[in-house]
């Protein structure tokens, strides 16, 4: 009876899963999504998802009043701005450094406004597709000033904490082999143990992105007992990101940061806009959308990049605003001026 | 007049079609429900045109690991990686298991200790540490214990040159030289002669009396394989490799970096407590009796314990235990946390490296099962051995 039971019960599985195996798979469904752009969802919701780090001071903090502020949280509320004219139609989501490029692959968040690094493997294989560069930055090496050491080489045989699932680790490993420095990483999930086990003096360094280096020295006990080396270890882009395959929101978000960079080159601030408006230099008028039919091909209004202007600002005020002369962290702007100034900011035509 | 033939019931009022019906369709719909479940999975990734696919293995890890077991350079492929961070996981969870039963079987019977005070703080001990958060605990072990020893060049120095600083323990350790190999082989001939002798014994079959015998044998044939050795040498076949100040900082000896000390003290100590309260239970679940017979014969407590009352506990105790050391080995993954590189940190970092977060975390789920189960089966062997044989 048993081995009745036995037989009856293959065969119905094996029936089962002839039937289910062969499902002929969608060929338009491969690559694009359903054939709706996320930009249509947005529009629906009504609200942008926007995936930020949350433990950056500059880039994306909690302040005291409970709100987000720095720039990467000032990116996503101007593309909520240019689609919905209003700022605050964002929600943040903290992301750590292993979960973000799943939750945007999976369209967990819209966008991914988080300090990562525009790599050759997270456009291809990761398979994201990255804004404009909002933030050039590079790798650095923070030391204690009582510790005496001067360059790498110093650094021999010692330890050197790093966090997880960042492109630090690989950077530090190449740069210490191409040196043929052995030395002892201890790495850690959490960002803020890993600060604090090299503030105990388990490791003799730190290493990171310099922008985060000076955010984190401006939090640790003592700020002027560290040192940040003048050892620069790798480039590194920080840009916004979105899942691929989709390339009507992806346009949207590109022109969105070009258009806070164009509007610093044009000379628009938040301040003059209202004035310059009324201008009459064609450019500028186009720009603003006065006239011309700017954001047809994006699916946006004319006027999103004015939208963008009134309530966020240029690229040069978000950046003073968050990493300017007036903030603790004051990081100089360096590569990140406009191409006029001999940095690296360049946006094409708005035309 | 011919009877009729026996009528068979129709099958549809026998109820062991119906069983039968019933089991064959549980088994349908689990696995239609599986099917549908990797349907979905594959049509969502071929979506998001991502390809399943095990060949990043094969690619450069292009980061370097704070601990390695066996020899390991960026330039390896991922897979050799990956086999470091098991190493690592499994030297945790080996010393982890030995160590927690060891601790939580003295704190279970000191739990039942006649002496008042040592009861208080075997109970102090088992509640504190059953009622706060592992991760607590790790953290707690990490800041305030380990990385609040001095720095590396002012060591602390016990006694027999073990060297405590923040960056781990030292401790003594032997390595083998150039005559290891002549010491080894004698004492493999002198196993093999006692291997003869043992078995020349069995086919003699010795009377029950002189099985002790045995173990003379075997302790005078390796004391002579011994003094065969040093007489063809002249020297010990280990030397002590001690930790020592150097100009560039510590060095020799056996390295136990603060993160696995952590970890490994911090798991210890929090299954001890839960494998504690078991063997108070295991014991406590022997009658009564048992005592009182064992006091009547003239034992005294120590011998109760050990001959009558604890390999009956031992019935009670294994399924639980099992339990607790799969916890144990599962728990090892917050090694993370504290910097210590085991196959779940290993494995993240690739993850984020190459993106492929199925693979990746088919690739921990498969370890982590077949560890699990791997100690679930020798339990279980061991569980059976120690189980009421009934007739």
């Amino acid at each position: 009876m048993a081995k009745w039971g036995f037989i009856v019960t293959t065969a119905l599985l094996a029936m089962s899963l002839v039937s289910c195996g062969g499902e002929p798979t969608d060929p338009t469904a491969a690559g694009v999504g359903t054939g709706q752009s996320r930009l249509g969802t947005v529009l629906n919701r009504g609200q942008l998802i926007c995936g930020v780090s949350g433990q950056l001071p500059g880039f994306s903090f909690v302040d005291q009043s409970g709100r987000y502020t720095g720039l990467d949280v000032d990116i996503c509320r101007a593309i909520a701005a240019a689609l919905f004219d209003d700022p605050t139609a964002v929600e943040f989501r903290n992301l750590n450094a292993k979960e973000r490029f799943t939750a945007v692959q999976t369209g967990e968040v819209d966008v991914l406004s988080r300090n990562t690094t525009w790599t050759i493997s997270r456009d291809s294989s990761v398979g994201l597709e990255f804004a404009p560069v909002v933030f050039y930055d590079g790798q650095g090496i923070m030391v204690r000033r009582s510790d005496n050491i001067q360059s790498l080489e110093d650094l021999k045989n010692q330890s050197i904490c790093t966090q997880t699932g960042t492109t630090n680790e690989q950077n530090l490993a190449d740069q210490m082999r191409k040196r043929g420095i052995p030395y002892q990483p201890v790495v850690f999930e959490d960002i803020n143990t890993a600060y604090a086990t090299y503030a105990e003096g388990r490791c003799q360094a730190v290493t990171s992105d310099r922008s985060q280096l000076l955010s984190r020295r401006s939090t640790l006990p003592q700020p002027k007992n560290h040192l940040i080396l003048n050892e620069v270890l790798s480039k590194e882009p920080l840009a916004p990101a979105v899942a691929g395959g989709d390339h009507q929101w992806f346009d949207v978000v590109k022109w969105v940061v070009y258009a806070t960079i164009e509007a610093e080159e044009l000379g628009i601030t938040s301040a003059n806009l209202d004035e310059l408006t009324s201008s009459s230099d064609p450019v500028v008028r186009r720009f603003l959308g006065v006239e011309g039919d700017l954001g047809q091909g994006l699916g946006l209004d004319n006027d999103f990049a004015a939208q963008v202007v009134k309530h966020i600002g240029n690229y040069g005020e978000i950046y003073n605003r968050h990493l300017g002369p007036q903030t603790s962290l004051d990081l100089e702007r360096g590569l990140n001026q406009l191409w006029t100034a001999g940095g690296l900011l360049y946006a094409p035509p708005f035309r | 007049m011919t009877r009729f033939p026996i009528q068979l019931k129709p099958f549809w009022r026998d109820v062991r079609f119906w069983r039968y019906a019933g089991q064959v369709l549980a088994v349908v719909a689990i696995a239609s429900f599986a099917l549908l479940l990797w349907n979905n999975l594959s049509r969502n990734l071929q979506q998001l045109g991502i390809q399943l696919g095990f060949d990043f293995l094969q690619s450069q890890a292009a980061f370097d690991i704070g601990e390695t077991p066996i020899a390991y350079s960026p330039t390896d492929p991922y897979r050799q990686a990956l086999l470091i961070g098991l190493l690592n996981s499994l030297r945790i969870m080996v010393v982890g298991i030995l160590l927690a039963t060891v601790v939580g079987v003295t704190v279970g019977i000191a739990r039942l200790s006649d002496n008042w005070l040592v009861r208080q703080l075997a109970a102090l001990y088992v509640e504190t540490l059953r009622n706060t958060p592992l991760l607590l605990q790790l953290f707690f072990w990490y800041f305030a214990v380990f990385l609040n020893l001095p720095a590396t060049r002012n060591a602390l120095v016990l006694p027999g040159s073990i060297y405590l600083s923040q960056r781990g323990i030292l401790l003594p350790w032997l390595q083998p030289n150039t005559v290891t190999p002549i010491w080894l082989a004698c004492l493999g001939g002198g196993l093999v002669l006692v291997g003869g002798i043992w078995f020349r014994q069995q086919q003699r079959r010795q009377q029950p009396g002189s099985a002790s015998r045995i173990w003379l044998v075997v302790l005078s044939a390796i004391a002579l394989a011994g003094l065969l050795a040093w007489l063809l040498t002249a020297q010990p076949p280990l030397d002590w490799d001690l930790p020592r100040q150097t100009g560039a900082g510590l060095a020799g000896g056996l390295w136990l970096s603060s993160e696995f000390a952590t970890l490994l003290i911090g798991l210890t100590l929090y299954t001890a407590a839960f494998i504690a309260e078991i063997v108070r239970a295991g014991i406590q679940a022997v009658p009564k009796g048992q005592w009182e017979a064992a006091r009547a014969l003239g034992l005294q407590s120590g011998l109760v314990m050990r001959l009558v009352v604890f390999p009956q506990a031992l019935r009670i105790i294994v399924p639980p235990l099992t339990s607790q050391y799969l916890n144990l080995a599962k728990n090892s993954s917050l090694a993370i946390a504290v910097g210590y590189p085991d196959i779940y940190f290993v494995a993240s970092t690739t993850f984020n490296q190459t993106g492929r977060a199925v693979e990746v975390m088919l690739l921990l789920m498969g370890t982590y099962l077949s560890i699990s189960l791997l100690i679930s089966l020798v339990m279980n062997l061991y569980n059976r051995a120690v189980q009421v044989k009934e007739r």
